[in-house]
């Protein structure tokens, strides 16, 4: 009976649907990461955009550079944590609107990565192809039955994304970091009264996250095209910050939002395939977040202070 | 005149910091800004250019000012102008052709209406559920783009390859200024608004109450004025500003909707407002500076092998040193602790 | 008993303003020391020197007989200091137990061990009976449970210091009662404890000693043995300084203003009152019994659940704050820059706010009007300030304050709904704000007058009415009342069978 129907044109794209959407899910999942940390320490991360293609463009760079596709990875990550280290210094050091910075984080990615391109390439559209990360069957597991083609033949920035989630979760829910993290963004001046370093959990909290939508632009250049192309994050970065509140800024929960969004990717492409319109199927994250943040759906309940500048001197009533 | 001098500080530093980027990609930062502003200025072809890129963020800029003058961060410019650019394209190519000024009227207030009905769905959601105006814009931003995307590739699609809608009437045009010059009467317009928007802000009570919702909601509401009312109204104007941007682009430059015409003009406009620090005349300047940049940008490429993303750099350093209060006040402490040496002709100032 | 904290000559300036003049604080162990003075007076900020929040001018800290230097909250809770906030710094949506073991966790490699924990907490609970439930989140626990929170986090701290910051402004009597006895427990275990209060009943019901701040200089410390309201009141207001107003009698007229019945969720319950034409009518009141929103209703901010007000003889109960300002009800809110001004406005912008409708045709300001009205106002009532351009933020209290009342004094209101006039402002200021209050009475203005401020209400007022929990619960003639017994009543003591009916 299940084998009969292993073979049959249905099965054939349902395990076709969910492998892509978990495909698709995946920078989707690592970059909300960055918002979840950086929001959580009470500093709005809207330059998951810019974030992610410093990050797909430094990967891609790291391959070329060494042929090693993992160096890429770690370019990625670095370029990322320097990138999240400049909105770090203007949000907490020069006190600059968090959004305002996230808009300007966005632009300099954009820039940065299409200046490089020319300078190190001389091509003003794409990157030359680099050994890119290919997807892993995992022994064993990725034989078993339609479980294994969907889970266990993903790219390995998928089980990343899956380690990352669990880690995340035990570390805010678990450990006395994750304790402080979720208090400061809800209360700083409460944790400040407690002589805790406020600041060094927010520096440390947005350049991990930069560093995690780093690893999710590297997903899409070496784990995708393994190449760079031009803004070829194209609004991704926008559908994660979607997911971040969509997912009520728990890792387990932005991870299940960036299965969902996943998901309307894969179907997107399905329709492409067909012909069909594709363009409403692509508001679906934005209006779901829409509909959210609205109150039409559910509640959720971003961390009270993101956004706020903190001052020992005047926080204290 | 500190406030400018202060300014002209930030934007120093803005420009060598982007400066830095270039040089550590390999290029020359003083050749480069010298071809950009030379290339600009030196010719009638670029100052007709920098009129050109600078009328769109005119709209945008002015349509951000307004709303941070109400204390609403409407982010969401570049839907707005979408929306508006595909209404006037509508209006203009779909009704019948109508005596000259009366059909441009129509096809910009039609823009206008679409952009600020747009920015309407933030201020419904901000004020019945208190929703985050930067977030719902963003999100409206995209599924606007979308929403044009779609209509420009089956609803309203022109025959041929290319997802665009038809040709405006010629009665709809905005005219063009002199031979083979690319920027059009939309710069007047443009012009116009920096006016009427400067008018409202400064010599009406509209003006008045919106900037006392801005200051300060809560003493606005003990002055008996309107708040969510206020909220709702600012937006729509906001997003009427940028949809006759939209409007503009469409009427004045490229006579038809096509897809993905803008590069941004809506974010751009935040970087327009903060550097005009929310004053019209403030956008008008920097809306000149911005397109100037860019002008000088796209010389630049044609010139050099620096490619016109540079002037994105440009833009997120001046954002980004614009926007920090305290960006000035610790340099000059790492000064007096000998620290950074440049900070000095800072501090002084 | 030995000495447990000496601060001495302690300064601490604020810009211009000093809000510590030489300050001196002695506590000794295992005592309940008061900290008294009136709003402003220097209490909390001399308290958040000690904690690490403000860093001092100048002066010196002795801990156990030995100088110390304390820069951060950290330093302080190693120096066995804990300091429960007025506001409470709490984290809402943690539970009750993280709440408590945050930042100082038990763990192993990082991982919280909630067990351990919980014993600690359940140990620290039981010993002192401090009722808490360890797993509730912050935000769903009433406000006692919370203080008790605090202070078993301060206790858990290993805190030998514990500093409360009007500990009993949020609390019901009962729960305050039940507050003195967790602090007499805590007395008993030995512990210090340091409250800031500006009530004298209870300064004088659970303190050994008590301190007197005014104007951010030491009044002196007595035991509370010798003290007596009487004694504390003087040391904490100064007869010698309060400039009397002269009050001249005047003119009564016509019922203008009336309240019927009105009701506000749990902050109003059946206010009546009434206010006729030259009278200034004071309510009394501890902050937080409902002025706020006894201000807000009548000026239109919010709409009462039930009741009306009527303004010579109209409902106006639904009008919209618009509309009672153009018909005659002139607002000076109790902080002025929350409600009153725009700091970053000009002059002549906050001359005009609420009464801009006045200076337009069609639609455009007319500003030959505004220049002429602004630079009256400025002359009129002696605002110091470089002229109606100048920004409002430049202003000094006083003369920002002075602003506020010109504009609305101006305007020629019927009625004057006025909180707090003199808070935050200079002596000077303070003569001449009451005296143009006074002159508006002669004028023929009825006025509400709002303030916590015992000395200012009874040299204002001709009539006085006391605000406790919503309720008014008593009213009498300036004349005819003593300080005492006016605080008696705002205080909640006093039986409520034999309050006169406050009524028509």
């Amino acid at each position: 009976m299940l084998e009969q129907w292993l073979t049959s044109d249905a099965a054939y794209i349902i395990i076709g649907l969910i492998s892509s959407m978990l495909r698709m899910a995946t920078p989707l999942g690592l970059a909300a990461f960055g918002a979840v940390y950086s929001e959580r320490a009470g500093v709005v991360n809207l330059g998951l955009e810019g974030l992610m293609l410093v990050g797909a463009f430094f990967g891609v760079l790291g391959s070329f550079l060494t042929g090693n596709p993992w160096t890429g990875v770690v370019f990625s990550l670095i370029a990322g944590g320097v990138m999240a280290l400049i909105l770090a210094i203007f949000t907490l050091k020069f006190k600059a609107n968090h959004v305002v910075s996230g808009v300007a984080l966005n632009l300099l990615g954009q820039g940065i990565t299409a200046v490089l391109l020319v300078a190190i390439w001389g091509n003003r559209g794409k990157s030359p192809d680099v050994a890119g990360i290919y997807p892993v069957y995992i022994p064993g597991l990725s034989d078993i039955p339609v479980i294994g083609e969907i889970f266990f033949r993903q790219s390995p920035f998928f089980y990343m994304m899956i380690a990352i989630m669990i880690i995340s979760w035990f570390v805010f829910y678990r450990t006395k970091w994750g304790l402080r993290l979720r208090a400061i963004g809800e209360n700083p001046a409460a944790v400040d009264s407690l002589g805790i370093q406020v600041f060094v959990y927010k520096y440390l909290a947005v350049v991990l996250g930069g560093m995690f939508a780093g690893l999710g632009g590297a997903c899409l250049s070496l784990g995708e095209l393994s190449m760079f192309s031009r803004n070829m994050v194209s609004g991704r970065g926008y559908i994660a910050v979607a997911a971040t509140i969509l997912g009520n800024w728990n890792p387990v929960g932005v991870v299940l939002a960036s299965l969902l969004f996943g998901l309307t990717s894969a179907i997107e492409m399905n329709l492409q395939l067909y012909g069909w319109p594709t363009q409403f199927v692509q508001m679906l994250p934005y209006i779901v977040t829409i509909l959210v943040l609205g109150g039409f759906v559910r509640k959720v309940s971003p961390p009270k202070a993101v956004g706020k500048h903190f001052d020992r001197s005047d926080t204290y009533v | 005149m500190r406030r400018v001098l202060n300014l002209a500080c930030r934007l120093v530093l803005a420009l060598f910091a982007a400066g830095l980027v270039l040089y550590f990609s390999g290029y020359s930062p003083l050749a480069a800004y010298k071809a950009m502003i030379w290339g600009a200025v030196s010719s009638w072809d670029g100052i007709a250019q920098t009129l050109v890129q600078a009328t769109p963020l005119i709209f945008t800029g002015l349509a951000v000012a307004l709303a941070n003058n109400c204390g609403v961060f409407n982010i969401g410019a570049e839907g707005q102008l979408y929306l508006g650019a595909m209404a006037a394209a509508v209006l203009a190519a779909y009704l019948p052709p109508l005596p000259h000024l009366l059909h441009v009227i129509i096809a910009l207030c039609g823009g206008a209406l679409f952009g600020g009905l747009w920015a309407l769905i933030a201020a419904w959601l901000k004020i019945k559920a208190d929703a985050n105006e930067v977030i719902i814009t963003i999100m409206l931003n995209s599924i606007g783009t979308l929403l044009c995307a779609y209509l420009a590739n089956y609803t309203f699609k022109a025959p041929g390859p290319v997802p665009q809608t038809p040709t405006i009437h010629s009665s709809a045009a905005l005219s063009r200024l002199g031979q083979g010059a690319q920027f059009s009467s939309a710069l007047f317009v443009g012009l116009f608004f920096v006016l009427v928007v400067w008018f409202l802000l400064y010599h009406t009570k509209l003006g008045y109450d919106l900037k006392v919702v801005g200051s300060n909601p809560r003493a606005a509401a003990a002055a008996g004025i309107n708040v969510p009312q206020m909220i709702g109204l600012t937006l729509l104007l906001s997003g009427a500003l940028a949809g006759l941007g939209g409007a503009g682009q469409i009427l004045g430059l490229h006579g038809r909707y096509i897809d993905g015409f803008s590069p941004g003009y809506g974010f751009d406009g935040v970087a327009v407002a903060i550097l005009g620090g929310n004053s019209p005349l403030g956008v008008l300047f920097s809306a000149l500076l911005f397109g100037l940049m860019r002008a000088g940008g796209m010389i630049l490429d044609r010139t050099t092998n620096v490619p016109v993303d540079f002037v994105i750099i440009i833009q997120a350093a001046i954002i980004l040193f614009v926007s920090a209060p305290e960006l000035l006040k610790t340099l000059k402490i790492n000064w007096k602790k000998g620290g950074v040496k440049h900070a000095r002709t800072v501090a002084d100032k | 008993m030995s000495e447990a904290l000496r601060m001495s000559n302690i300064v601490k300036r604020f810009g211009s303003l000093t809000a510590l003049d030489n300050a001196e604080l002695i506590v000794n162990k295992g005592e309940i020391h008061s900290l008294l003075g009136e709003n402003g007076a220097g209490k909390t900020t001399l308290m958040k020197i000690l904690y690490g929040i403000h860093p001092k001018d100048e002066g010196e800290i002795c801990l156990n007989g030995t100088l110390c230097q304390i820069n951060s909250p950290k330093e302080a809770i190693n120096a066995g200091i804990s300091m429960v906030f007025q506001h409470f710094m709490l984290v809402d949506n943690l539970s009750v137990m993280e709440n408590i073991i945050l930042g100082k966790e038990e763990t192993k490699w990082g991982i919280l061990s909630y067990k351990k924990s919980r014993e600690k907490v359940m140990e620290l609970s039981h010993k002192l009976g401090l009722k808490v439930r360890p797993d509730m989140l912050v935000e769903d626990i009433p406000v006692g449970e919370k203080q008790r929170v605090e202070i078993i986090k301060a206790l858990y701290r290993g805190a030998e210091t514990i500093i409360l910051d009007e500990p009993t402004a949020v609390l019901t009597p009962p729960e305050v009662a039940e507050l003195f006895e967790m602090l007499k427990a805590l007395k008993n275990e030995g512990k210090t404890i340091i409250i800031i209060t500006h009530k004298l009943k209870e300064t004088l019901a659970i303190a050994d000693n008590v301190t007197v701040l005014r104007n951010g200089k030491n009044m002196g410390t007595i035991s509370t043995k010798k003290a007596t309201p009487e004694i504390l009141a003087q040391m904490m207001v100064g007869r010698s300084v309060i400039l009397q107003a002269v009050k001249e009698p005047t003119v009564k007229g016509p019922v203008v203003l009336e309240a019927k019945d009105l009701c506000l969720q749990d902050a109003l319950k059946n206010i009546n009152f009434t206010l006729k034409k030259g009278e200034i009518l004071g309510v009394a009141g501890v902050e937080g019994n409902g002025q706020t929103e006894l201000l807000e209703a009548l000026t239109g901010l919010v709409t009462p659940d039930m009741g009306s007000i009527y303004l010579k003889g109209e409902d106006i109960t639904k009008h919209s704050v618009k509309q009672r300002i153009r018909e005659g009800i002139g607002f000076i809110p109790e902080d002025r820059n929350d409600r009153g001004i725009v700091p970053s406005f000009c002059n002549w912008q906050n001359a005009i706010l609420g009464y801009q409708s006045n200076y337009q045709n069609r639609g455009v300001l007319d500003f030959k009007k505004i220049n002429a009205v602004s630079k009256e106002i400025l002359d009129t009532y002696q605002v110091k300030t470089e002229g109606i351009a100048a920004k409002t933020a430049s202003l000094s209290g006083g003369n920002a304050q002075k602003l506020l009342l010109g504009r609305v004094f101006y305007h020629d209101s019927d009625v004057l709904v006025i909180a707090h006039p003199t808070r935050g402002v200079d002596v000077g200021a303070i003569e001449y704000l009451h005296k143009e209050i006074l002159n508006m009475a002669k004028r023929g203005k009825a006025i509400l007058l709002v303030s916590a401020d015992l000395d200012e209400i009874r040299q204002l007022s001709d009539r006085i009415v006391v605000l406790y929990e919503g309720s008014l619960v008593y009213e009498t003639q300036a004349l005819s009342t003593t300080e005492k017994e006016l605080g008696m009543y705002m205080a909640g003591a006093f039986n409520k069978d034999e309050s006169k009916v406050v009524g028509l």
